[in-house]
């Protein structure tokens, strides 16, 4: 227990990296994942701007990144984040590997709640002499609000366990902080206290998304 | 020049499977829909309603043939100019197809807010519309707080927004009850008659077309096999397919097994006399019979109205010496249709 106070400024530091780091994820992966699924669900067969080819494309470029465990990822994408960052290592090139894994699991998620929308709610806007933007847009998008806030809410979680391997290219974060000061120095209680911040934080994220959904699907 | 005219109209779909022949949903079909008209196209799941309805707004385009819609060829135009077009023709939907993200008020404006109008002309023309389909107390509400037969007032509301001249209503009150069925067709009859809108009018329900069509087409199989008035054609279907939906609703034919049973209990000849508005009248009929000094019950009949015209059949049971019969029987021919059933 003394060990934890007299990390406490580490602690605090961590926590706010795996803020930082989570968020900014969140909100890079979040917007090109949105971009994603949408160019999935648009180009796809008898969809709004049906494309095979750049359907097939991105459906092939999707599967092959998916099931790459993300520590490896991140080694891998190391030579492409120092070409657009500048640097492989830190927590920036940890939010650029993970934004890029994201968004191939939220592109993803987004296409598959955006297929809920029921095909003849999108007729009765074409019929009302809709273009497809508009229809995305005024349409699609807020039908599938609620299962899209949920899947977001998801995918937070999953990125806040994605962070804890920041370590590995010099990151830090909670995750990185429960390894180093805790389990590597024998101090279960250090490990302890970073676990159950996380589990706070994953809880609260979770709330609030569901909250919000909620709220959105009125319900 | 009808405000709808298709020439010869096919649609096809690629076969599902590779190296089998197309799947014609609309075969050759040609069809015109007059200014004014509430035109119903009936037929079976499958007949090719559905597809002949968006071929109108070119929600599907059609594979050959020409449509017509108020002067224009809209199966020659880009895309951007069919939006343009489909201002101009609502549609309704069986699942009534609401936004369920957007409050009803939300939903009647969306088809305003599309074709650009200035907000103000917006709120009034929603309210307006809201008010003649009696739902201004739900404006604010969300679909799924609504009974289907509000949903569909709402549906309809929102067709109508852009005063468009053509309503097409795909199998509109199939989802609903029989009372709330007849509510929506009073709307939908106020609707051609207040403001004059033309309406397709798609479904399976011969009631439907009994009770708000003018004009009906029967579709089997991708064709249009019959269509004419409906008064000509519930009275006298000429195909198959057109006399098994005549039947569902005009009572007084009697079915093959319904002849086994009256040939059993009654005797004498059996004979069913068809009247149609104009003919002449059932007394003239009747007065003939006993002149012959025929004995004669009614053992089958119905009498049908349809827009204010009436028609029946009626079947009988006629005992007497053959001679006198067939004597009566061909003086009365030569007034009405008589057929000896049995």
């Amino acid at each position: 227990m003394d060990r934890l106070f007299e990390l406490g400024s580490e602690f605090w530091v961590a926590t706010v990296e795996t803020l930082y780091m989570v968020s900014f994820t969140l909100l890079i992966g979040g917007l090109a994942g949105l971009a994603l699924g949408l160019a999935l669900y648009t180009t796809r067969a008898g969809s709004l701007l049906e494309n095979r080819a750049v359907f097939n494309t991105l459906n092939v470029v999707i599967n092959f990144f998916r099931p790459i465990p993300f520590i490896i990822f991140i080694a891998a994408v190391q030579p492409l984040s120092r070409f657009v960052i500048g640097t492989g290592i830190g927590n920036n090139a940890l939010i650029f590997a993970l934004s890029l894994a994201a968004s191939f699991a939220i592109g993803r998620i987004v296409e598959q709640n955006l297929l809920t929308v029921s095909p003849g709610v999108i007729e009765a806007a074409k019929a009302m002499g809709a273009g497809p933007f508009r229809i995305l847009r005024t349409v699609v998008i807020p039908e599938a609000l609620g299962p899209l806030i949920l899947g977001y809410t998801f995918v937070m979680v999953a990125i806040v366990d994605m962070t804890a391997v920041a370590g590995v290219i010099g990151g830090g974060g909670l995750g990185n902080f429960a390894l180093v000061y805790g389990y590597r120095q024998f101090e279960p209680v250090v490990t302890w206290a970073a676990v159950l911040l996380i589990v706070v934080f994953v809880q609260g994220v979770q709330f609030f998304g569901n909250w919000l959904a909620r709220k959105v699907l009125r319900r | 020049m009808a405000l709808v005219a298709l020439r010869n109209v096919t649609k096809t779909y690629p076969s599902p499977e590779r190296n089998a022949e197309a799947i014609v949903a609309v075969d050759d079909v040609t069809l015109d829909i007059e200014a004014g008209d509430v035109y119903g196209i009936i037929g079976y799941s499958g007949a090719g309603k559905s597809t002949l309805v968006r071929l109108v707004n070119a929600l599907e385009p059609a594979t050959s043939g020409s449509i017509i819609v108020d002067g224009t060829e809209i199966t020659a135009i880009p895309e951007r100019q069919l939006r343009g077009i489909r201002l101009r023709i609502g549609m309704i939907f069986q699942q009534f197809n609401l936004f369920n993200s957007k409050t009803v008020w939300k939903n009647v404006a969306y088809p305003l807010t599309v074709a650009g109008r200035p907000k103000a002309e917006i709120a009034a023309r929603v309210d307006e519309l809201l008010e003649f389909v009696g739902l201004t107390d739900k404006a604010r509400s969300y679909p799924d707080q609504l009974s289907g037969g509000q949903k569909q007032r709402v549906g309809i509301a929102r067709a109508l927004a852009t005063s468009p001249q053509l309503l097409l209503a795909d199998e509109a009150t199939s989802a609903l009850d029989p009372e709330t069925t007849q509510e929506v067709l009073a709307l939908l009859k106020r609707v051609n008659r207040e403001f004059g809108i033309t309406m397709i009018v798609i479904t399976h329900e011969m009631d439907v077309i009994q009770s708000i069509a003018t004009k009906v087409a029967v579709m089997d199989g991708g064709r249009v096999v019959e269509n004419g008035d409906v008064f000509e054609v519930f009275s006298n279907p000429q195909n198959p397919s057109s006399q098994r939906f005549v039947s569902t609703v005009v009572k007084g034919i009697p079915s093959p097994a319904e002849l086994a049973v009256l040939r059993e209990r009654h005797e004498g000849r059996i004979v069913t006399i068809s009247f149609r508005d104009g003919d002449a009248s059932q007394a003239a009929v009747f007065v003939e019979l006993a002149a012959a000094g025929l004995e004669f019950e009614l053992v089958f009949g119905g009498i049908n109205d349809i827009q204010g015209r009436a028609f029946g059949h009626l079947t009988l049971a006629i005992r007497g010496s053959d001679a006198a019969i067939d004597a009566a029987l061909a003086q009365i021919a030569a007034r009405v249709d008589v057929t000896e059933v049995a």
